[in-house]
């Protein structure tokens, strides 16, 4: 408990959090990188084709980690936006800003798959189905969130203007989803759920839950290293940033 | 409740001093539904079968303009900082503002739609419904709204951000809206949208204003 209670408050450090993440980028991305190979190899190459779909169902090792890590990164976004505004932690306003591209990233490229695979599948780029709409929401709540952030030029303020707005999308979110849901779901049922057994076979769905992993170890290292930058940029005028300046330098 | 009533009297005179910010909006309502006449060239089938979705995201898009000065004008005079600096939270005056900012748009155009819709061929049977959708759904619209103007009122170049961050907020009123619509002229009941867009206006007033305070709190303090 004690120690947990220290580790709260040296969060609220931004300068400590930036002397102990310094290997992290490079490690989490080369284990990513590992996994997302292996994943991508095991899945596109050698994973059995799909009874009804054939080789066209391969993309889900691309468009199933990009969703998920869409969301997560959602959620990443309001837990910050939460702590910012409830507990005022400068990294917590960091890293909300620093996540935002990469969450919409990772839903245009999950819209980018979905319409690579619905051609094949359904005969059509694009369909009005509950969950491609709910992406494309969150794909535009997401753009909405980085363009408030450019147009309020002090950082500070930008920052709790994002936590506001990302919380009432927060709020939103259930009901977008129920309200889409109303519509005839054309789309296949979430591949995985925390409660089912998957319905894929075993060696259809392995490479997928490596590619989730990979996807989500890549995003803390994009996430990371972006965060060191956001840190070093926002405290530019502390006497520890311009000490870590002249050290470079030398 | 006197305080209430004094904020919505204030809102209203200053309302009436500037005209064009209340009617442009409305003015937009009929320029849209006359363009989408001409777009569908004057079809008559087809233009009745997208009436009242046409005339929904019409609202949307009036409604989100007549957002732009909500808060400008409080914001350049002072009044805003005095409402921020109150000793008690200014729960009251932030909701008679959003009150009356829904009474001058989404009730006048719930008012107007079915004129607007003429032009469209809105079939008779319809337009009830597209009223009752609309003044159950339309108070949302203000609420989310307010929130987004409230961000925005300190930033350069705040119209086309407003649409932005406004009309994601804005559909899943639209979708209940336009549900409620298809499944009344299809023969079925219309109970269960109605109740849900009279949920998220019901949740929005709810919550609006504690987002709306903290976003104008961010705004005034510089």
């Amino acid at each position: 408990m004690e120690a947990l209670i220290r580790f709260w408050h040296r969060l609220s450090s931004p300068r400590w959090f930036y002397e102990i993440s310094s290997s992290w980028p490079l490690r989490f991305g080369v284990v990513s990188a590992l996994l997302l190979g292996t994943g991508c190899v095991w899945g596109l190459v050698f994973a059995p084709a799909d009874y009804q779909q054939g080789d066209s169902f391969r993309i889900i090792y691309i468009h199933v980690p990009a969703a998920i890590v869409a969301q997560s990164a959602y959620l990443v976004a309001a837990s910050s936006g939460f702590v910012l505004l409830v507990w005022r932690l400068k990294l917590a306003d960091m890293l909300l800003v620093s996540i935002l591209p990469f969450g919409a990233a990772a839903t245009a490229l999950n819209l980018f798959t979905g319409a690579a695979w619905g051609k094949p599948t359904w005969g059509s780029w694009w369909f009005w189905d509950a969950r491609t709409t709910s992406m494309l929401v969150l794909f535009f709540l997401y753009i909405g969130l980085m363009a408030l952030r450019e147009a309020i030029p002090r950082a500070e303020k930008a920052g709790k203007a994002c936590a506001i707005l990302v919380l009432v999308g927060v709020v939103n979110i259930p009901i977008i989803k129920y309200s889409v849901d109303w519509w005839l779901t054309l789309h296949q049922p979430a591949t995985f759920t925390l409660t089912d057994k998957p319905s894929m076979p075993v060696e259809m769905w392995i490479p997928l839950a490596i590619n989730v992993v990979g996807a989500y170890l890549l995003l803390i290292a994009l996430v990371v290293g972006r965060l060191r930058v956001e840190i070093l940029y926002r405290q530019s005028a502390s006497s520890w940033v311009q000490d870590l300046v002249k050290r470079y330098r030398e | 409740m006197v305080i209430f009533f004094n904020q919505i009297s204030r809102e209203f005179k200053i309302a009436s001093r500037s005209r064009s910010e209340i009617v442009n909006p409305l003015i937009f309502l009929f320029l849209g539904a006359t363009l989408f006449g001409l777009a569908g060239a004057g079809d008559r089938e087809q233009l009745s079968y997208f009436a009242s979705g046409i005339l929904w995201v019409l609202v949307l898009l009036s409604n989100m303009l007549s957002l732009e000065f909500m808060y400008r004008r409080d914001y350049l005079d002072g009044s805003l900082e005095q409402l921020v600096l109150l000793p008690e939270t200014p729960f009251i005056p932030i909701l008679a503002k959003i009150v009356v900012q829904w009474l001058l748009s989404g009730c006048v155009m719930t008012l107007i739609a079915p004129a607007a819709g003429l032009l469209l061929f809105i079939p008779s049977n319809e337009w009830p419904v597209l009223m009752l959708t609309l003044v159950l759904g339309s108070p949302a619209l203000s609420f989310f709204g307010a929130i987004c103007a409230a961000l925005t009122v300190g930033a350069h170049r705040a119209g086309i951000l407003l649409g932005l961050l406004a009309l994601p907020l804005y559909i899943p009123i639209l979708i209940f809206g336009i549900s409620a619509i298809t499944s009344h002229t299809q023969g079925m009941p219309i109970a269960s949208q109605l109740y849900w867009l009279t949920a998220i206006t019901v949740l929005s007033l709810t919550l609006a204003p504690h987002a709306v305070y903290g976003a104008l709190k961010l705004s005034v303090d510089e």
